[in-house]
């Protein structure tokens, strides 16, 4: 049987074929569907962990009892979870560790671009990268096989258009892999896994032996092939970019890469051998480039190709035109120019809480530090309300220095709950212990919502369906010591105004939760709200929060009733009276 | 079979997009085709723009589709129809449903939305024609289910293909969950009949 998946699905099929029994992640586009997929599969565990970080630990904890673990996280989650990878290279583990890194060139959807193929190379371990959904599927068990064969943990690297793109996977496999024939149990044995400098001092020659084997392994093993052709050109490429080069350089000689470190230096010498000129093709940094290089082959890669965001087959063949590598169109048709139209920039959804607590933010001039989530759209005008946005977690601690450094503005920090549980909570103890001033809000919908609505520890369900307990924010941070602490909510216009006023009027650190559950997530529709033209002065107020289905007309605004979902807050904050729900003689009632 | 075809999807989320993308794809494999699929959507769900890529050839390499190169367009909306003359291959249709989902600078009066005419010049500029589609007053007249749309862009689509309805019409039902299938299929032939009208 064939099945047109998406590489994330095919992830997680692989992951389910290759025997993975325990599976941890935090959200993070474009990782996310790895595990939404893999947790539906009968007799795994996996969980949605608070961080990356505490993912990989999880992972980790299952691979040293002798456990086949999977953990995922897209580029900067590799960041977070940075302090784990580099312990687990050095101790290694009885069972297998798999982790799957998704980069996002071209940053579809995150704040900075990164190539984490440097972290392979940085934290000593070997990585593969698959280019379709059928490698992808294959690449989950050749990396446990890597894995439990040289104990090193393993990466699998992604990007956003594998992940996101579907192509045939066949379904027809082995039968899942057999289990661990030995039952799983820790071993005690300090040496290997306690990491105090003595006994690191010894697994540091382990760690570069086992680099060495790995690199001889890498000239055989069928992740890297060399694909004959004509002797002009020899590319060297891997994941996505090898299908773009494909259709760019259909008759040069290729080196295809599954495993991109460590790299084959054996199988690049002899595709140079092969070839008057060696190109390498790959997105973000020159990374086996300048391994390339360092041999003494004079590769072309960077001076063609840009650095920065993702390729395509146009972008390449152009490069490749200009660089001469291929000739031009012999009747070059006229070029199509992109015309100039209005946008369509994402925004806060109708009937979305966040915009109650934002409006509010604006009307009080508060200079906001922010976080990362859907709550990061106040950004955007209308609303034009929070000043800086950095990575997860960085709020507390900005609007806390900020503060310190003696800076006399409305400051607060905004952070969504999935970013609070996340990384909030050891900030927000700082805040405390250093005997700041700052207000911390928690934009509490009660859900991740911007990865597509995982759960979480505010939630009161796990990953795979079950019921659990509720993190209640206000109850933590008076657990911390926090004595002025707030929950409101933030369609009650009025009373989150005046709350903020009153915490930034305060002396003492404090916390606000603004707390309104997710509307795409519970899904509630109450009917749309009209316009009474005649009471409409035109003022634009509800023009200025930000609302789609709210449209200027002719003598005023006119809602659209399939989208508006009947939240209100439009009509809380008209000063007019003039929105409100349809009555029977065509009016408006409030 | 053809020696290659390339399909450009454009909306707006909540408009059926990726699935209609989905049932072109599915087709093309049952007909023994390579398929590959690429699509952006990560804000679909607030406002954003969705865009999809299908490509089916005997042996596809790239998911994306190159520049210049899409035979087929189907556009859910009318705006998202403009954004991609570049696209175009000479001799390509553009099949476009009549619906208009204002961006926010429309909204609060800053841009205006482009004209008939104009996403018309824009399209035909590269391509060989656009065939405007009533296909969402189509979608209000079946039952209003806001993915039913994109199942009548794709009956009418499927007349200008040469795989059997057959195989088209299995593809829906097997895709659209269970409890929408009749009116996907309905909305399908009337895909089929709006094109025989055309
Ligand atoms: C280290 C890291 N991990 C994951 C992400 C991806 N990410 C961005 S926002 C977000 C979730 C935000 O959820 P929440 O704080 O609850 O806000 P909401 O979107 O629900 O408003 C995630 C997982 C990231 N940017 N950085």
């Amino acid at each position: 049987m064939k099945k047109i998946m998406s590489g994330n699905e095919a992830f997680a099929y692989g992951a389910y074929l290759a025997g993975i029994n325990v599976a941890a992640a935090y959200p993070g586009t474009p990782s996310t569907e790895i595990l939404d997929n893999f947790s539906k599969y009968s007799g795994v565990y996996a969980e949605w962990s608070t961080n990356e970080k505490v993912a990989l630990d999880v992972g980790i904890g299952a691979a040293y009892a002798g456990g086949r673990a999977l953990v995922t996280m897209k580029h900067v989650g590799m960041n977070v979870a940075a302090d784990s990878l580099f312990y687990i290279s050095y101790t290694g583990m009885k069972g297998g560790l798999v982790i799957i890194n998704a980069d996002d060139p071209s940053m579809h959807s995150s704040q900075n671009e990164q190539d984490n193929r440097h972290y392979a190379r940085f934290a000593k371990v070997p990585m593969l990268e698959p280019a379709d959904s059928e490698e992808a599927k294959q690449s989950v068990k050749a990396a446990l096989e890597i894995s439990e064969k040289f104990d090193t943990p393993v990466i699998i690297r992604t990007t956003t258009r594998l992940s996101h793109s579907l192509s045939i996977v066949e379904t027809e496999d082995e039968p899942v892999a057999e289990s661990l024939s030995e039952p799983v149990a820790f071993e005690r044995n300090p040496v290997k896994y306690v990491m105090v400098p003595a006994f690191a001092r010894q697994r540091h020659p382990v760690v570069e032996d086992r680099l060495k084997k790995l690199a001889v392994m890498a000239e055989t093993t069928a992740l890297n092939r060399i694909e004959p052709g004509d002797d002009e050109i020899g590319v060297i490429v891997s994941g996505v970019a090898y299908q773009y080069a494909r259709e760019v350089f259909p008759n040069a000689t290729f080196l295809k890469l599954g495993m991109v470190y460590p790299l084959p230096a054996g199988l690049i010498k002899e595709l140079a051998g092969r070839v008057k000129q060696v190109v390498v093709i790959e997105e973000l940094d020159p990374f086996i480039e300048e391994h390339v290089r360092l041999m003494g082959i004079p590769a072309r890669g960077k001076d063609i190709f840009p650095n920065i965001g993702e390729f395509n087959p146009g972008l390449l063949r152009r490069c490749a035109q200009e660089a001469g590598l291929i000739s031009a169109p012999v009747q070059s048709t006229p070029a199509v120019s992109v015309p100039q139209l209005p946008g369509r920039p994402p925004m806060l959804c109708p009937g979305c809480g966040h915009r109650g607590l934002f409006y509010a933010l604006q009307r009080v001039k508060a200079l906001v530090h922010g976080d990362i989530g859907c709550y990061t759209l106040g950004s955007a005008p209308p609303l034009s309300a929070m000043h800086t946005s950095g990575c997860m977690g960085a709020s507390i601690g900005v609007v806390h220095g900020v503060d310190k450094v003696g800076v006399k503005d409305r400051t607060v920090a905004v952070i969504g709950d999935s970013t609070f549980f996340h990384s909030g909570v050891a900030p927000l103890i700082n805040l405390h212990y250093n005997n700041g001033t700052s207000t911390v809000i928690v934009a509490d919908n009660r859900v991740t919502a911007m990865t597509g609505h995982q759960a979480n520890p505010g939630t009161g369900s796990t990953l795979m369906g079950i019921e659990s307990p509720v993190v209640k924010i206000d109850e933590l941070a008076r657990g911390i010591g926090f004595k002025k602490v707030d929950v409101v909510n933030p369609y009650d216009f009025k009373t989150m105004v005046d709350t903020i006023k009153d915490h930034l009027q305060s002396k003492e650190p404090s916390v606000i939760v603004a707390q309104y559950p997710c509307v795409l997530y519970k899904r509630e529709r109450k009917p749309a709200l009209v316009v009474d033209l005649e009471k409409c002065n035109e003022c634009g107020n509800c023009l200025r929060i930000a609302c789609s289905p709210i449209t200027k007309v002719e003598g005023g605004v006119s809602i659209n009733a399939a989208l508006c979902i009947g939240c209100g807050f439009c009509a809380t904050i008209c000063n007019q009276g003039a929105i409100g729900l349809p009555n029977r003689e065509g009016g408006t009632e409030q | 079979m053809r020696k290659k075809l390339d399909f450009l999807f454009a909306g707006v989320g909540g408009q059926g997009t990726i699935l209609a993308s989905n049932i072109v794809s599915e087709v093309g494999m049952r007909c023994g085709y390579d398929v590959k699929k690429s699509e952006v959507h990560g804000m679909s769900q607030r406002g954003g723009a969705v865009e999809s890529h299908v490509r089916w050839a005997e042996k596809v390499y790239s998911p994306l589709i190159e520049e210049g190169n899409a035979d087929f367009l189907l556009a859910f909306e009318m705006l998202e129809a403009a954004r991609w003359p570049h696209f175009l291959a000479p001799g390509s249709v553009a099949l476009v449903n009549i619906h208009q989902v204002m961006p926010p600078s429309v909204n609060l009066g800053q841009e205006k939305y482009p004209e008939e005419k104009e996403i018309e010049s824009i399209l035909t500029g590269a391509g060989d024609r656009v065939i405007w589609l009533e296909g969402a007053a189509k979608a209000v007249e079946l039952g209003n289910h806001p993915t039913l749309a994109g199942v009548v862009l794709l009956g009418v689509l499927s007349t200008r293909l040469d795989e059997p309805a057959e195989t088209w019409l299995r593809a829906v039902e097997d895709l659209v969950p269970a409890k929408f299938k009749e009116l996907n299929v309905k909305a399908f032939w009337a895909g089929r009949e709006m094109a025989a009208g055309s």
